[in-house]
């Protein structure tokens, strides 16, 4: 095979290439991760979130993106969640009314995870958070 | 509506699989259909088969009249104050001769030709920017309301090329630095998007009336025009009105009382 | 086949290097924007298209253009310009390739552009732009490709490919109807609201693309023996003046119905180009420079005399080239928007980060031409060399 030595050794920096953060992750980058803490809500408003904490830990993205179509091209303004209770559809006026310290809730996670969704280009983060 | 009501039932449906795997928690979908989650109007909501706004030229003269409403406007939809070509404005005082071009009339009465006219979107039945918009990020609603959704819009412009009213304003760079005061119960926007008017929508979705309506103290209108006994139609068979552009065929939903 | 761009000699490598050179400079103005904003351009509330989407409506013409040489060799068996025809193709792929880096570095929020597929939208013409330009590289890509393999080969082009030969011919027409729809539907702009903006579009690119490609082919002699032959480049000089003719005539149309109807909105861009409007004249020596190069060029173009003579030739396609890139890569979108809903004027002027984009984007496709033409000269070399041997 002509050139078949450097083939097989770009093959195999490519394929080292490609694995190296799985590997990595496998290793050293798993052990150093500590799930973030992040500041709740304050008593009273520490029970009514508008679905159940472990099941926003996972959705929360999603049912924003859903609210976001909802409120701005269907016009409805509320959301009745699982357990019946009514909310204003509105990151602003009802997510961040009781989550309201964007660093030490949003961020948290956000910046372990590294990710960086443009939410606050527009929306206005309650006060004292940036 | 047939794409929200998929994404959610999707979304109901993954939590349901979340209970399967034993979280703690609350029956979701299996408490039957009328507990949620769904979504729905606000009982408060204002609606109408098709809004329609009516300004009194009579009572607001001049800019200085308009300036409340300018202000009412702007200070709540976070609207920044950009003073360069590349500025953004939702409603605005011009000349008739700026607001009406093509109706130009010779030795117009001293009255009407120095009168200040407060332009915005006219939130069109036929709007060309809605036929251009190549992301269906600016839309028409049912009941008229030309509406922006700017999570959507990728900044072509093209509505800006298509409005005849020269209603629509860029974001060329980022507006917070100049909002002077933000209003906290409603976004900004970002750098790159086009915004205008949107006969607030938000506040007839929670039963208040545009912001401008409410600053001009009677002296605009704002109602359905399909229903015959609202303020607008009554305001319309009793008062002489124009319209910018009728021309055009676009329809617009703003009516001036000379 | 590519292997043919990776073998040329030092004045082609030194090409390339500065074309990247060119393009990693550029690039840094584009970072620049994306992080300020398109508040670097000269752009304005009211003039809100600029130098970007003129320059994207113009290539669209180029790209278009390469159905000049492509139409009669197809459909009329032209013989004379097989040696042309893989040079439009490929010069459609280049131009069709800066026509969309037009509209990505003209947007606010690139990068959401995939909005457009995930949102189809029919009623907008944009929608449809898109779709014809990526059809198009895709066809020229094709046809170009597989035609050229086949005559390294020496082998005939399989029956396939015609269908997509004649499919791109038509296809060919489309990008630039489509382009001018993107302006002559839109109800508040006098000047673009005209129903001659489609045909005007395609008689400018069918004497301006051809022109360019006929330049290149100049140049291509010059640097790497390259010779269309002389009758392919007479019947191509004849059918660039046809069409500049025609688009001289229809641009004097678009003067006739605005100025014998008298109606104000109508005349108010022309006015504007040509004399100025309420005090604002920076576009007046741009459109008188247009009109006398526009008419020096038919001058030295019809006469065949002046046309065959093989020293005027490129002089006079250079004028016709800057001729129509002012008509329709300045004036036509200045022109459109700088008389304002409001019918008043608001002046542009493309600002400097704004044409360091332009030029980047220009370099690339210089870029992908020189490597795509590379290719192409190569295997005709190939060829010859094989018949001398």
């Amino acid at each position: 095979m002509q050139y078949g030595g450097k083939i097989v050794i770009g093959l195999v920096i490519f394929v080292g290439l490609l694995l190296l953060p799985t590997v990595y992750d496998l290793g050293a980058g798993s052990a150093g991760y500590k799930q973030p803490k992040l500041q709740m809500p304050a008593p009273p408003n520490d029970k009514n979130c508008v679905e159940d904490t472990e099941w926003m830990r996972k959705n929360h993205m999603q049912l924003l993106n859903d609210w976001r179509d909802w409120v701005v091209r269907d016009g409805k303004t509320v959301y009745v969640n699982s357990h019946g209770e009514e909310f204003e559809i509105s990151l602003q006026n009802t997510c961040m009314k009781c989550h309201n310290d964007k660093e030490q809730f949003c961020d948290k996670c956000h910046e372990t995870a590294e990710v960086t969704p443009y939410c606050w280009d527009c929306h206005l983060a309650p006060k004292g958070a940036k | 509506m047939n794409k929200s009501r998929r994404n959610f039932l999707k979304l109901a449906g993954g939590a349901a699989a979340g209970l399967c795997f034993g979280s703690a928690g609350v029956a979701l979908a299996s408490e039957g259909a009328h507990r949620g989650p769904y979504v729905e109007e606000s009982p408060k909501a204002f609606t109408a088969k098709r809004w329609a706004m009516v300004v009194d030229t009579r009572k607001l003269k001049t800019a200085e009249d308009i300036q409340p409403l300018v202000d009412a406007c702007h200070s709540v939809h976070n609207v920044p104050d950009i003073p360069t070509k590349q500025d953004i404005k939702w409603i605005w005082s011009d000349t008739y001769e700026h607001g009406f071009p093509t109706t130009e009339n010779n030795h117009l009465s001293e009255d009407v030709e120095h009168r200040a006219f407060a332009l915005l979107c006219n939130h069109c039945e036929n709007p060309p920017c809605v036929r251009v918009c190549p992301t269906q990020a600016t839309f028409q609603r049912p009941d008229g309301i030309v509406m922006m959704d700017f999570h959507r819009c990728i900044g072509c412009r093209y509505c800006m090329a298509g409005c005849p009213f020269g209603a629509r304003s860029f974001n060329f760079q980022d507006p917070r630095p100049f909002i002077k005061k933000e209003n906290p119960e409603f976004p900004t926007r970002m750098r790159g998007v086009v915004e205008k008017c949107t006969f607030c929508s938000e506040r007839l979705d929670n039963g208040q009336m545009p912001a401008c309506v409410e600053a001009s103290k009677g002296a605009v209108l704002f109602g359905d025009l399909t229903d015959k006994d609202s303020e607008v139609r009554k305001a319309l068979r009793e008062n002489f009105t124009i319209r910018r552009k009728p021309s055009l065929g676009t329809e617009p939903g703003v009516y001036y009382i000379i | 086949m590519l292997e043919k761009a990776l073998q040329g000699n030092s004045r082609y490598w030194g090409w390339l290097g500065f074309l990247v050179l060119v393009i990693a400079v550029c690039g840094g103005f584009w970072t620049f924007q994306l992080q300020k904003g398109l508040t670097i351009t000269g752009m304005s509330r009211d003039v809100s298209w600029g130098f970007y989407i003129a320059q994207l409506t113009y290539l669209v013409g180029v790209a278009a253009s390469g159905v000049m040489v492509v139409l009669p060799y197809y459909f009329h068996h032209y013989q004379k310009f097989k040696k042309m025809v893989i040079l439009g193709e490929f010069m459609a792929i280049g131009a069709v390739l800066m026509c969309m880096l037009f509209v990505v570095v003209d947007l606010g929020q690139p990068q959401r552009m995939i909005n457009i597929i995930l949102h189809p939208t029919p009623n907008s013409i944009l929608f449809w732009d898109m779709l014809v330009l990526n059809g198009y590289l895709f066809l020229n890509l094709l046809v170009g490709w597989v035609t050229l393999q086949s005559e390294r080969m020496h082998v005939h082009p399989p029956k396939w490919i015609y269908f997509f030969v004649y499919l791109s011919i038509i296809w060919a027409f489309s990008i630039h109807t489509v382009t001018a729809f993107l302006y002559q539907g839109l109800p508040g702009r006098h000047y673009f609201l005209t129903a001659i903006m489609a045909a005007r579009f395609l008689s400018s690119a069918f004497c301006a693309g051809p022109a360019i490609l006929l330049l290149i082919a100049f140049a291509l002699k010059r640097v790497a023996g390259f010779d269309p032959g002389r009758e392919a480049i007479r019947s191509l000089a004849k059918i660039i003046t046809y069409a500049m003719c025609v688009n001289v005539f229809f641009f004097l149309l678009e003067v006739f119905t605005a100025f014998y109807s008298n109606i104000p909105g109508h005349m108010a861009p022309l006015k504007y180009l040509f004399v100025g409007m309420q005090g604002k004249t920076n576009m007046v020596p741009w459109m008188w420079t247009f009109a006398v190069l526009a008419i020096l060029s038919i001058i030295l173009l019809v006469p065949p005399k002046l046309r065959d003579n093989p020293k005027l030739l490129p002089w006079s396609l250079a004028i016709l080239i800057l001729a129509t890139w002012i008509d329709k890569g300045l004036g036509l979108l200045i022109g459109g928007f700088s008389v304002t809903p409001f019918e008043t004027i608001t002046e542009y002027v493309p600002t400097f980060p704004e044409l360091m984009i332009s030029l980047g984007v220009y370099a690339t496709g210089a870029l992908v031409i020189t490597i795509l033409f590379k290719v192409a000269v190569g295997i005709r070399r190939e060829n010859l060399d094989l018949k001398a041997e």
